[in-house]
Order: C-alpha cells, then structure tokens, then sequence
C-alpha cells in the first residue's frame, strides 16, 4: 500500500490546486483563504507508534502527538479585529468605498464626508457583527466540548475525570453508557464478557442503528479499573486519515517483552470520537487518535463563506460600472484641465487652489480626477449594499415566518440562518440529498409478508392505485368530451371499454386503500405497519399449514442478534422492546410478538420465545443456540442453529432473495414461484424484502460441520474469514422456503410528493448515503428516484479487483464499467427507458479521482438518478463539489447529520434538518427546515420569489444610480468639467436615502409576480430561474442603457426648456439652484415612476413607498426652504417663491418624465403583448379573465407546464397508465380480431368496425 | 400541554407575514395601452397648444452689441480697447421693433462662454458676510479676493462680486426717454434674507486688479438689486440677466436707440454680450421648444395607439392565451 504512496499525492495536490480556483471570490483581489486538505483520499503512512497506558512518553518528540481540545473557531480575541476587516475589504466594493470614504475626508470632496462614511461603516459593521457573533455560538459550542469529562487513567489502576481537552495520547480512558468517546480509541474491554460493545454513529454516518464493536481476546480481561495498573502495550497503526470505514494497525503486546506478540487491529476494534456507546455499562480503550488527528475532525471542514451567484454577477456588474466610472471621471479630468483658460474673472494664475491651477497641469488633472471618482460615485453606490442586505433580512423573515413551513408535530418552522442565499433557492437545479432522516424518518416498518405462496399485508400497490385513479379522471373528460360536438364514436368506444374494464377495479382498490390506511393509522405499533385479518389475533392457527407458518415466525423471532429491552413507555403492558443491530430486525422482532411469536430472553447459550401452539395456547420454550452465521456484506445471509426442546436441530436462515434461492433444496422450493411474484410487487412499492428459509439438521450432520466449524474458527490468519465462508456454505444448502417480508424504510410525510414536483420543476435529485446499498436502491423506489423499467447501472469494484488494492487495476475496472454503460446509452438512446446509477463508495472513491472523474460526471450527468451509497462525509462534499464545478449547474445539498457537514458547507445551498437531535447539519447550514417536504415550497415559492425580487431589484437600482450619476456628469459639460454639482449637498445625501430607498425595498421585500398557489401549480415557472434569464447580461446592458437614455433626456430637455429665456411671468431666469431643483425633481419623479412600472403587485405598502417617496421630496423642500438661510444656503424658499408658483416648473416635470418612460413603456407592451412570458401570460390567465381557477383550460396548462421527468411518483404512474393503456389495446385488438375472424362477422357485411383497420 | 408549547412557535397569522396582503395587479391589457396613449396624446397636445401660443405672443429683440461697439481700429485688438480707460466706451445702437413690446418688458444682458458656473466662482462668496455685518472677516472662500492691500476685508468678497458686470444701457426712442426701473429685480427672499440692510460695501474694487461694476458705499447691499441679480450664479455658460424692467409700451416698427456703456470684458476669453429686450406670459420668456416637444410627444402617442389599435385588430393576442406558454411554444419532448 505504501507504494502507492507517491503518485497519488501527486495528483492529489493538482487536483486540490484546481479545485482551489473554483472556489475563489469572484469580486476579490486577495488571495482566497488557505483551504485545507479537502481532498485528502489517499492512503495513509504508517508511522504512528502509540504506547498504551503511557502517555508521558508522547510529550517530547517524536511521539508528541497533537492535544485533544478542537478549535472550530476562525477568529480568536485578537485576531479577530484585523482578520474580520481584511476579510471585509478584500471586496473591491468596500475598498472603493473606503478609499472614497478617505478622500471624502480631505479638501477635495464635492460633499459632506458623513455621507460616505456612515454607510460604509453600517455595511462593514453590520458583517462584522455578524461574522463575530456566528464565531461566538463557535467557541461556545467548542468550549462545551473541549471541557466534557471523562475517566482517564492515572497511574496505580485509579481513574479521575478529566476534561476532554487534557487527553494524551496513550491515555486509557472509561466511557460509561451513552457517552460520547472523546477521541479515537482502541476497545480494550467492555462491561460484556465476550468484550463486544454497541455503538451508534449518527453523529458520523447518519446511522442511528447499532454497531458492534469487539475487542481482542488478549485484552479482554483487562476489565476492571484495579487491573490497568500495569497493563502495557504498544500500537502501531496507520498516520492520521479521514477514512472512517478503515484502520489498520498492530498491538504488540504479552506479559513480558520477551513473549510479546504482535495481533492484528481492524476497525472492528476502533472506536470512533464523537459515536456514542450504548446498551453496554462501559468500555476501556485507549486514545490513539487525539483531536485534530481524529478521522471524524479530519472529516470536517472549516464552513466557507458563500455568495450568491447573482450577488457575484452583480460583482461584474460593478465592473463594468466601475469602468464607466474610471472612464467619465478621466473625462472629467482631462476636460478640466484642456479648459481651465485665462478667465480673468477667475482669477487662476493668482491663487493657491491646486486643482484649477493652469501651471501645473498634471497635479491638477489628478485632483481633479479623484475629485470626480468621488462625485460620480453614485454609479456605484454603496446603498445597493445596504439596501440588499436589508432586503435580504427581510425576505429571510418573510421565510421564517410562512405558516405553511411550520412543522406543526416537531413544532420547528423553516429558518433562513444566513440571508445571503435567498435568491439562490430560486435557481436550484441539482439537489443533493442524503437519506436517513432526510428523505427517510429512519424508522423501519413492518409492511408485508408472503408465507407458503400467500401474501398478506394488502395488495394496494400506491402507484398502481394513482393511475386508476387517474383513469378514472380521463374517462370522466372522455365523458365530458362525449356531450360536446367534438368527440368521435371512436372516443366512446374505447370509453366504454374502459369504464367496463377498470374503473370498477380502481374504484374497489381507492376504497380499499382508504379503508386501508384509516385503519393503520389506529394500530399505532411503532414499526409494525400491518394488517391483515388472517394473519392477526392468532387467527392464522386457523390456516391450512400451521407447521410451515411456525417455523416461519420462528426464523423471525430467533434468526438475529438482538436483545430484548424493557418497555419503559409502558411499564404495564407485556409488550417488548428490542434492540438490534440493523432496525430491520428490531421489526421482525415486534412482528414476531404480534403473531405471537414473543422472542423474550437471551442468554450466553439460549434464546427463550413465548409461542402460540396450534391450540392457542401460550408456551415458552427455549431454544439452544448452537452457532450463529453472521451476516455480512458478501454473504448477504445470516443463519442460525438452534436445537429446540425436542432435541431437534433446526437451521433459521434468512438472507437476500438470490442468495437463498440458490440454497434451496428439492424439496424446498414448493413456494418460489409465488414467492418470487410477491417480491417482484413488494420492490417495487419500494420496500425492503428478505427471504426466511429453514432446515432440519440431522444430529450426525450437524456434529461432523461442528467440528470443521470450530477448527476454521481456531486459525488465526487472513484466511480464516474465507475458511469460515467455505464451512458455513457447506451446511447453508439445501434450504426450505417459507416465505418472505417487506418492511418499509419509512419516508418522511410528503416526501414522495415533493421529490414529484421539484422533479417536475426541473430538479435533479442525487441520494448520497452512507447506508448499504441495497437500503439506498430501496429508497430509491419508495422515493420514486428509481422504477422497474429504469436500466439501471451499477458501479462498484469487483472483488478480486478489491482484494488486489491495485489502484491502477481499480481504475482500470471503474473505466471499463463506464465505458460499457455509456455504449449501453448510446445504444439504447431511440427508447425512452430512462438511465439510472448506482455507485458504491468504494467505486466512487477511484471514479472521483482526476483522471476519471469527467467520465463518471459525464455519465453520471445523463442519468435520471444518480445514488451513490457508503460514501464517507468527505465524499459527500467532493461529489457536491465535482457536481458543482462540472456542470456548473445551482446544487443544493440537504442532510440532517454531521456527516452531511461537508456536503452542506460545500454546495452552494446547503439545508440541514432540524426534526432531528443532532444539531451539526443545522448548524453549517444556511437554512434549515423541520422536514424535507418544505423543500418545495422554500423552492418553488420562495425561491422564485426571492429571486426575482432580487434581480429586479439590483437592476432597477443599477438603473437609478446610472441615471442620477450621469446627471452630475453631463452637467459637469457644461461647466468646463471643474467639478460643479448641479445639486445641493443635501440632496445628493437624500437620493438614495429616503427619496427612492423605500420603493425598491419594497420591491424587494414584497413584489411577487404571481401567488404562491400559482407557483406551486405551475413549477415550470422555477424553470425562470434556473434558466437565469431575470439577471441575464441582457437585461442588465438593457437597463443600463434605459439608465443612460433616461439621463441624457433629464439633462438634455431640462436644460434647453428652462433656459436662456424667463422661466415666470416676472421675467426672472434660472440660476443653478432652480435647474438643480428641476432636475432633481424630475429624476425623483421619473425613478419612482419607473419603479411603479416594474411592480406587478401594489399593497398599500408599495403605493405609500411609491408616491409617498415623490411626496416626500416636496415636504422635504418645503421644510429645508424654510429654514433661516444659514442652513439653506441657496435653497432658501426655494420652491415657494421661486420654483413652485411657476407653471413652467411642472410642464417640465410632465415633458421629462413621459419621455423618459416611453421607451421603457413602449418596450414594455412589445414584449407583453407580443413575446409574453410565461408569468405574464399565467398572470392574465388568473387576474385578466373572469375564470375560475378550475376552468378546464387553466387544470390543462397546469398540467402541461409540469416537466416532463423520469422520476418521481407521477412519472411512475404515467408509465404505469401507458402500460395499461397497452394492455388495454391489446385486449381490444385481441376482441376484434376473435370478432372478425368469427363466423357471424363474416356473416355480416356492413359491419361499422370494418373502416377502423 | 405539550402540543401547546411546540406551537409557541407557530409564526403568527398576519397578512403581511403571509404575504397575502389585498394587492392591485394591474395587468397590461391592450385596453390599458391603447387608453394610456390616448390619454397621453390628449393631454399633451393641448398643452403644447397653449404653451405655443404663449410663447409665439411673447416679442423678444436679441441684440449683439460686444463686437459691433469696438472701434474699427481696435477690432484687431479688442483686449486692448476694453483695458485702456482713456478710451470711451458709449456705444450706440438702434434697434427696430417688429411688433409691438407691452409693458412690463424686462431688459436683459445675455452673456455666452462665461462660467459663472465654474466651481471656483461658485464658491468664491461669502454668505455670512453678505448678510451680517459682524461677519465682516469670514472671508474663508472668498480668496483670491479677500482682503485690500491693507489686509482690510473687502465686503462684498470674492470673485463673483468682484466680477460684477458693469455695462450699462440708456434706451430712449423717438428721441425721448425711456426709464428703465432698476427696482425689483432681484428675488425678494435675496433683498430680505441674505443681502443685509445693514452691510455697506467696503474696501470695494479699491485697489489692485479691478473686476467689473463699483458699488456705492452708502447703499446697503440689501438694495443693490445688480449684484444680487449677479451673484445668483447662473446654471449655463449662456444665460441672461435681468438688468430691469421698463413700465412703457413700445409700438411696434419704432426705432429704439441704446447708448451702452460697454465696460466688461468679455474680449479676453471670447465671450458675446447681448442686449435683450423681452416680454413675457405664463411660461415666462420666448421658448417655442417646450411647445414643440409637448405636441410632439403627443403625437408619437397617438401614432402609437393608433398603431396598436391596428395591431390588435389585425394581429390579435387573445389576453391569457395559453399557447404563447413557452412549454406551449417549444413543446418539450
């Protein structure tokens, strides 16, 4: 392994420089931040020497190890200052800014310096703020961790708490029951004999199920505080690695060092920081892995700060502006200089003022451009900034407080934790998502079961049940179409056929189903989601063969490796709780107690069942346990032997339906045909199946296997795994069938419906799990991201591949695979049969690598699913990342656990669930919601909305700042460029503050192009965003362009209607504040008009903003005109004496505005009237006519618009109503046929079928 | 109980924070275009109409005088005629009246290439001083023109009073006298608020370079309606000002004779002074532009109804049809 060693880092380092670029700020001029080693995939070193129970040796070097206390934190107390500014001005914007800011301060500035300074320092201080106060929940979160206790050992077998962030390496530690294990440990003992321990790894995986952990023999009888005394020993493993599925490593460890032998560690010994010990009183182990050299911190990444794409978008256009800004403002300069003249009545050549100085045209020229960076300004204005994330923190309240995402059972709502991201949720195209607590509420249930060829449990088939349902509808429209005048004697015909055929069918299945679950709902066994009269209340002691139906319950109460627990939620009941190592068993546990089949007592060598007899008697028996085959990932079986109370030896098996199949014995396969059937049905409702089987083992059989059995077990060596295989083949044949089960992986409530509509949006939905594949197939059915009639691709290693560890045999392998597979869609393109993938974390790990990874993304792109199963944390965030980066396609990521951390942080949306305890996902998550069905409407509604709430607003904001801008400069033409503002200093503070701030923040806030029912009917409507086309270059050269034509005819009429001649009756002219104040008047007139021609949707809100805003500039003038003029300088009553009384005054304004608009209103109706869009078009559908929403029209465009998709629920039943719709055919075809070949039809010439053929 | 606590949390009903509030939608219907630009083009038309008609009743006599008044000897060399006080400057021109000018007729000077809007003249004032006696040294902004060679402020500072324009014009016709009244030509809030009753020009155009128009030092600054006239600067490097106002008609084809005293300097940077004479209505002055625009706007928004009109009878889009839906439009296969 170790040679491997060099080429990979190599790459590795390629690979993580590449993945860097991706990741930098578009909008900085900094280096990005150092990232660390997110791509860390190879295989470690192998140099970590711990020596146990002896952490003094790890403080000097070389064995000194890092501490144990983890820091998450990105700032501390002093560097945070410095570090949180540098962060904020390496935006180009704020460093224009501050630079303005600077020089505002100084002689040059054409206004009062506050006026810059004070947003700039709200802007910077308010992302400061929150930066700290996010850092602050950090270290709060990191000192609760680093000062958790735990029993450390001291020396002379005494154990004292100590915090966490003490622990050495080396360090024997206890962890008591439901503990977290402070750092990676190796198990030396637990509080069970045999020195097995339970863990759960939710924090790591996801998994909430159970894993067994076993110590070495050798150390297994160090279980006793005293006995660590003088316990030794030392370790030699792997260096620290993010891999959480491996370790390797050897203990060397003997009484004495003369007799020390090395054993063997694997991960079955590892323990893992931040997993958690249950159902066993305690352990001891030994630190191995401390702090940031654990696999779980080595796992995490730090949370990289995210911007939205249209805010980086936005950055450009900043540039673009910026570069107008450079350019007018060069303009400016060189223009001042070429013209400053001999004016003699200003006096230049006498006089100290350095920019108007003609001797010296270089220093003045540049003053002068500094001057005007300042002046025009507003083109870039720092209020955008302000009023976004104003705007923003609104729309996140507006999310925080939607009734309809509120979670009434966990009592949770949806919550925007950063606002950054709102508008991004209206561009989604690719949702990553992982399974357990997200899609699925990781409660397995009971469902169904099919014993001696019989299935119970209920037939209704969901999918089965819609598209009768769904017939049903069209033969009512056939109906419909049958009172009309359009409708053929055709259409009848083929109504008629259907009617007869299946709508009394589907009718009988609704009912059933209603009645169905109305009646599950009251059994309220949790995991147990069965009923079916025959089978309950022993009635099946009633059926034909109770042998078969016994032995059937018992493979289900004794074939598993479970304890029973008591029922602490009632104490009362005799009902049992179980505890398993997969939830799978946990339910047939409890469905074994509701037949009757009570499985209640284990010990080292028997189980004990309480079972109904045939006579409905109840009995305990107990049940020897002879050996048990565990199950595991090749054998996909599990068995065990067990001799009853008769002396019989019985062998339970249960297993994988292939697996069993082709262990079955002649006379065991009576069932297999209908066995077979009912599984084909269950998988396809997406339910989890397994097959029991069982066979009586004659005493002399089972004594000749049991002693080859234990020989394999005594070696010692690589090849005793294999040998055991070999033996345990050897008595796991020929097998009788009983029949087999169906639990459900239950989904979350709604989760089918939404994976339906966002399907039907145009999303794509990716399931990244850590759980086995076949659990992650059978989600992908019950969630509809995967049908029957999908060609399904599998990509994972093949074993002797694997067992090689050749990365370049490996690669050839995973190369092949997806080479076949692409010939197969080549191929097989002329069908409509969909494509689907499912990779292994194994596979995935060499398909990511540099080479190949286009080749798998290139695939995996083409499928309609894709579902990668035991992928590590870290493979999460680098599949989200690739996706990212490869199709350069919006990803969102959503996951309820730690190790859905990575993929969160790195997508550009990541929503963690907050149902669930775990708070890791919630906490790296930038929104996080109770349930993954929220997702449609924070999609589909406030995406949508958000987005183009923030489109429109940037780019009317963009529009106003040009126009106001442009005004300074054209007037500056006039002046001979020397730096002259046309207007007061007030009113340039007042532009963007008051005059037109509030109608664009209410634009932002609260504009929606149509409700949110409408969204949600019309998903195609998200397809705007995805497509971008709101914040499209288009647009924004458009509304750039209506900027610059808007000022230039502000500036243009403005100064050829008021001048040379009287303005009034009393002869008198303007002077520079009357034009100042017309135009000004006709900017704050004309953007808020503008702005009124933007808005679709007028509250009250938006017409007091609106016309508030232009009504405000005049209180404004009123007030400042009446102030002493001291402070109003040459605005003192201004527009009572001077402006305001004269008509001409407001002729101008109604001239320049009309004019100004018209182009936009010209534009306007083109498009509306003649390229509608399609919220325009739905618009007029809803408000335009007098329709009713369930006009026949408005259900068919509601239809139509969805898109049409491979997966989900309604593609299902699509499919499904095509093949009836064939069958149908067929049927019909078949009648025909039988009806013209009969004698009567040839007796009868003029038969009206004829014509039809 | 439990139930309750977990729906604390509910976010409360409002309309507001469940974005339903009662909204207008106004939907852009034909109906609404076709109305909109009619009522534009009805509205505009009329206005522009009167405004015509207003501004074509309005008589206005433009006179060029700066080039015609220097001496054919001195044409080469202007700067040097204007410059040398031993020269006089009368100058006499006689003007005929095409149509009849009815009283009040404002007289003005029109100055063209003259910034007055230079940001350095702009600034070249001082408020305070101009308005309060006791502000008599806040001359900050006033340099170059600040103080006298005995470092005595100058009241009124800075450059725009210093360049206070300094030509003068006597009209008379049919060889009488025609006064022109220079009183109330300055705007009231000037004379009341920011020119002081109490501030008497001081150390003014004394000594060194002098800029224009002297000031005489008895009348206080409150009543030197030329200089607040001047010193509120004009926006445009042509403007007009208003030197003041003559009560009497003047009949129409009479011969007016104005002898001008032409003393500013506008030779050296190529300036052009103007003598106008100028009645006014309700739009004020001459200006046959803002007419213009009204009816032509107006007009381009009828053609443009009736453009639509035509459009929506000949290419009609049913309002709301749904096969203008893009997934309509390009069928998705």
């Amino acid at each position: 392994m170790p040679t491997q060693q060099s080429p990979n880092n190599h790459q590795q380092t390629n690979n993580k420089k590449r993945l860097k670029w991706s990741n930098l700020y578009t909008f900085s001029c900094f280096k990005p931040p150092k990232n660390n080693h997110l791509s860390d995939f190879g295989q470690p070193g192998f140099t970590r020497v711990v020596f146990c129970n002896d952490s003094s040796k790890h403080k000097t070097k070389p064995y000194k190890y890092c501490k144990n206390d983890v820091t998450t934190t990105k700032y501390n107390v002093i560097t945070f200052l410095p570090k949180s500014l540098f962060e904020q001005f390496r935006r180009v914007a704020n460093l224009y800014f501050l630079l303005v800011a600077a020089l505002s301060a100084t002689s040059l500035a054409p206004f009062s310096a506050l006026s810059l300074i004070a947003p700039l320092v709200f802007v910077v201080g308010v992302s400061i703020l929150k930066e700290g106060v996010e850092d602050w929940h950090r270290f709060l979160q990191d000192l609760e961790v680093n000062s958790r206790k735990v029993r450390v050992h001291v020396g002379d077998g005494k154990f004292v708490d100590r915090s966490w962030k003490t622990l050495r390496v080396g360090d024997v530690v206890k962890v008591n029951k439901n503990e977290y294990f402070p750092s990676d440990l190796l198990l030396l003992s637990s509080s069970y004999e045999d020195g097995v321990c339970y863990v759960e790894t939710m924090n790591l995986d996801g998994e909430t199920n159970l894993k067994i952990k076993r110590c070495l023999e050798c150390t297994l009888r160090f279980d006793d505080e005293a006995k660590f005394d003088v316990f030794k020993a030392v370790v030699r493993c792997e260096d620290p690695n993010s891999s959480l599925y491996t370790f390797v490593g050897n203990l060397e460890f003997g009484e004495n060092i003369a007799n020390e032998v090395s054993f063997p560690l694997s991960t079955s010994q590892f323990l893992l920081r931040d997993s958690k010990l249950q159902n066993t009183d305690y352990v001891y182990g030994v630190v191995v892995f401390t702090g940031g050299d654990t696999k779980v911190v080595r796992n995490s990444m730090k949370s990289p700060s995210k911007r939205s794409r249209v805010e980086r978008k936005m950055d450009h256009v900043i540039y673009v502006l910026f570069f107008m800004l450079l350019l007018i403002s060069l303009i400016a300069s060189i223009g001042s200089v070429v013209y400053t003249d001999q004016w003699w009545y200003l006096q230049l050549m006498d006089d100290t003022d350095a920019s108007f100085d003609p001797g010296n045209p270089l220093v003045s020229g540049f003053l002068q451009f500094l001057r005007a960076l300042i002046l025009y300004g507003y083109l870039i204005p720092i209020s955008l900034y302000v009023s976004i994330e104003v705007v923003k923190f609104l729309q996140a309240m507006l999310i925080n407080n939607d009734q309809h995402l509120f979670d009434e059972t966990s009592g949770k709502k949806v919550e925007a934790r950063t606002s950054n991201l709102n508008e991004e949720l209206g561009q989604v195209e690719m949702i990553l998502s992982d399974k357990t607590g997200t899609l699925t509420c990781n409660q397995m249930e009971f469902r169904k079961c099919s014993i001696e060829g019989i299935s119970y449990g209920g037939d209704v088939n969901e999918i089965v049940r819609a598209a009768s349902q769904r017939m049903n509808i069209d033969i009512e429209s056939y109906r419909f179409n049958l009172d009309g005048e359009d409708s053929t004697p055709r259409d009848s015909v083929e109504m008629v056929e259907i009617t007869s055929d299946q709508v009394l069918e589907s009718k009988n299945s609704v009912l059933d189903g209603e009645h169905d679950t109305k009646s599950l709902r009251d059994s309220g066994i949790k995991g147990f989601n069965f009923r079916d009269r025959r089978l309950m209340n022993k009635m099946w002691i009633h059926g034909s063969n109770v042998w078969d139906m016994m032995m059937f319950f018992r493979v289900m109460a004794l074939c598993h490796t479970g304890i029973p627990v008591e029922n602490e939620e009632q104490p009362g009941s005799n009902k049992l709780k179980y505890e398993a190592e997969s939830p799978e068993e946990v339910t047939f546990l409890i469905a074994a107690q509701e037949f009757g089949f009570q499985f209640c007592r284990r010990t080292q060598s028997s189980m004990f069942v309480k079972e109904i007899d045939p006579s409905a008697s109840e009995v305990e028996r107990e049940y020897k346990l002879l050996n048990l085959l565990e199950f595991s990932s090749s054998r996909k079986r599990m068995s065990v032997i067990v001799r009853d109370e008769s002396g019989q030896i019985f062998l339970f098996c249960k297993g994988a339906d292939n697996i069993i199949f082709d262990r079955l014995g002649d006379g065991g396969r009576t069932y297999q045909h209908a066995t077979t059937m009912h599984l084909a049905n269950y998988a396809e409702d997406g339910l989890r199946t397994m097959v029991f089987a069982y066979k009586k083992i004659k005493d002399s059989e089972y004594e000749e296997w049991s002693s080859s059995f234990s020989k394999a077990k005594a070696v010692i060596g690589p090849e005793r795994d294999e040998l055991l295989e070999n033996v345990s083949e050897n008595i796991e044949k020929d097998l009788v069938l009983l029949g087999a089960v169906a639990v459900d992986d239950k989904l979350q409530d709604g989760v089918a419906e939404c994976i339906d509509k966002l399907a039907q949006a145009g999303l794509k939905i990716w399931l990244l799990t850590g759980d086995k594949k076949e659990t992650a197939v059978n989600i992908g059915f019950a969630s509809s991201l995967l049908r029957h009639d999908m060609h399904l691709f599998h990509l994972s290693l093949s074993r002797d591949v694997e067992s090689k560890n050749q990365l370049k045999a490996m690669k050839d392998d995973i190369l092949n695979q997806i080479e076949a597979s692409r010939q197969v869609i080549i191929n097989e393109k002329t069908k409509d049969d969909p494509f689907a993938l499912v990779v292994d974390g194994k596979a995935l790990e060499i398909a990511l690598r540099n080479d190949i990874q286009d080749n798998f993304l290139q695939l995996a792109v083409t499928c309609a699913s894709v579902i990668c199963c035991r992928v590590s944390p870290k493979q999460k965030a680098l599949i989200t990342r690739l996706v990212k980066k490869y199709t350069g396609k919006m990803t969102l990521a959503i996951g309820d656990g730690a190790n859905d951390v990575g993929m969160i942080q790195e997508a550009d949306i990541g929503i963690g669930i907050s149902g669930m305890e775990g708070m890791q996902a919630v906490m790296a998550s930038d929104f996080s919601i109770p349930q993954f069905r929220f997702l449609e409407r924070l999609l589909i509604v406030h995406g949508h909305w958000c987005y183009k709430r923030i489109s429109k607003m940037i780019l009317y904001f963009v529009y106003k700042n040009i126009v106001f801008g442009l005004t300074l400069f054209y007037y500056e033409m006039y002046s001979r460029f020397s730096g002259d503002v046309l207007y007061d200093g007030w009113y340039m503070v007042m532009f963007n503050l008051f005059l037109t701030s509030l109608p664009v923040i209410s634009l932002g806030v609260l504009e929606q192009d149509v409700s949110s029912d409408i969204c949600l009917q019309f998903p195609a409507l998200y397809q705007q965003g995805q497509k971008g086309i709101f914040f499209s270059w288009k647009r924004i050269i458009g509304w750039m362009g209506n900027g610059i034509l808007t000022s230039l005819v502000i500036s243009i009429l403005n100064v050829y209607v008021l001048s040379p001649s009287a303005f009034r009756k009393g002869g008198q002219v303007v002077d520079i504040a009357h034009l100042g104040l017309t135009t000004y008047t006709t900017i704050v007139w004309t953007v808020n008009c503008q702005i009124a021609l933007i808005i679709t949707h007028f509250t009250w809100i938006q017409h007091i903003f609106i016309w508030g805003s232009i009504f405000s500039w005049y209180i404004f003038l009123l007030f400042y005109g009446a102030l002493p003029p001291e402070y109003s300088k040459r605005e003192y009553k201004l527009l009572i004496e001077a402006v305001g009384p004269a008509p001409m005054y407001w002729i101008v304004v109604l001239l320049v505005v009309v004019i100004s608009l018209l182009p936009y209103f010209i534009y306007m109706v083109i498009q509306r009237s003649f390229y509608p869009m399609d919220d325009h078009v739905i618009q007029e559908m809803k408000y335009g006519r007098k329709v009713v929403v369930d006009d026949e029209m408005w259900l068919r465009e509601e239809k139509s618009s969805r898109k049409p998709t491979q997966i989900g629920f309604s593609a299902r039943v699509d499919a499904k109503i095509l093949y009836l719709k064939d069958q149908l055919h067929r049927k019909k075809m078949f009648i025909i046929k039988s009806i013209t070949n009969s004698p009567i039809r040839r007796s009868i010439s003029t038969n009206p079928l004829e014509n039809r053929d | 109980m439990d139930q309750k606590n977990k729906n604390s949390k509910k976010p409360v009903y409002s309309k507001f924070s469940q974005q339903e509030l009662p909204a207008w939608k106004p939907i852009l219907t034909p109906g609404w275009v076709i109305a909109s630009y009619i009522t534009i083009g009805a509205l505009f038309i009329p206005i522009g109409l009167l405004a015509w008609t207003a501004s074509d009743s309005v008589v206005e006599i433009v006179d060029r005088y700066d080039e015609a008044c220097v001496p054919d000897d001195f044409s080469k060399n202007p700067q040097s005629y204007i410059q040398n006080p031993d020269i006089k400057k009368t100058c006499t021109r006689s003007i005929k009246v095409p149509k009849k000018l009815v009283a009040p007729i404002f007289v003005y000077y029109q100055l063209e290439n003259f910034y007055q809007n230079h940001r350095r003249f702009v600034k070249s004032k001082s408020d305070k001083q101009l308005r309060d006696v006791k502000a008599e040294n806040d001359t900050k902004f006033c340099l170059p023109v600040a103080y006298d060679y005995d470092n005595k402020p100058i009241v009124p500072c800075g450059l725009i009073a210093w360049s206070l324009f300094n030509d003068t014009y006597k009209i008379s016709t049919r060889g009488k006298d025609i006064s022109i009244e220079k009183k109330g030509i300055a705007w009231k809030s000037d004379a009341k608020a920011k020119f002081g009753s109490n501030v008497y020009p001081k150390n003014f155009q004394k000594d060194g370079l002098i800029g224009g128009a002297t000031l005489d030092e008895s009348i206080p600054l409150s009543e030197q309606e030329d200089l607040m006239v001047w010193m509120r600067t004009a926006a445009l490097p042509t403007f007009r000002k208003l030197y003041g106002k003559i009560n009497t008609d003047i009949e129409a084809h009479d011969t007016i004779k104005v002898e001008i005293q032409n003393n500013y300097n506008t030779y050296k940077f190529g300036g052009r002074k103007k003598l106008v004479l100028s009645t006014t209505t309700w739009i004020g002055g001459k200006n046959d532009f803002v007419g213009m625009a009204y009816i032509s706007v107006g007009g381009i928004c009828l053609f443009m109804a009736i453009n639509f009109i035509l459009l929506y009878v000949f290419r009609p889009r049913r309002l709301g049809d749904p096969s203008y839906l893009s997934w309509n439009r390009h069928p998705i296969t």
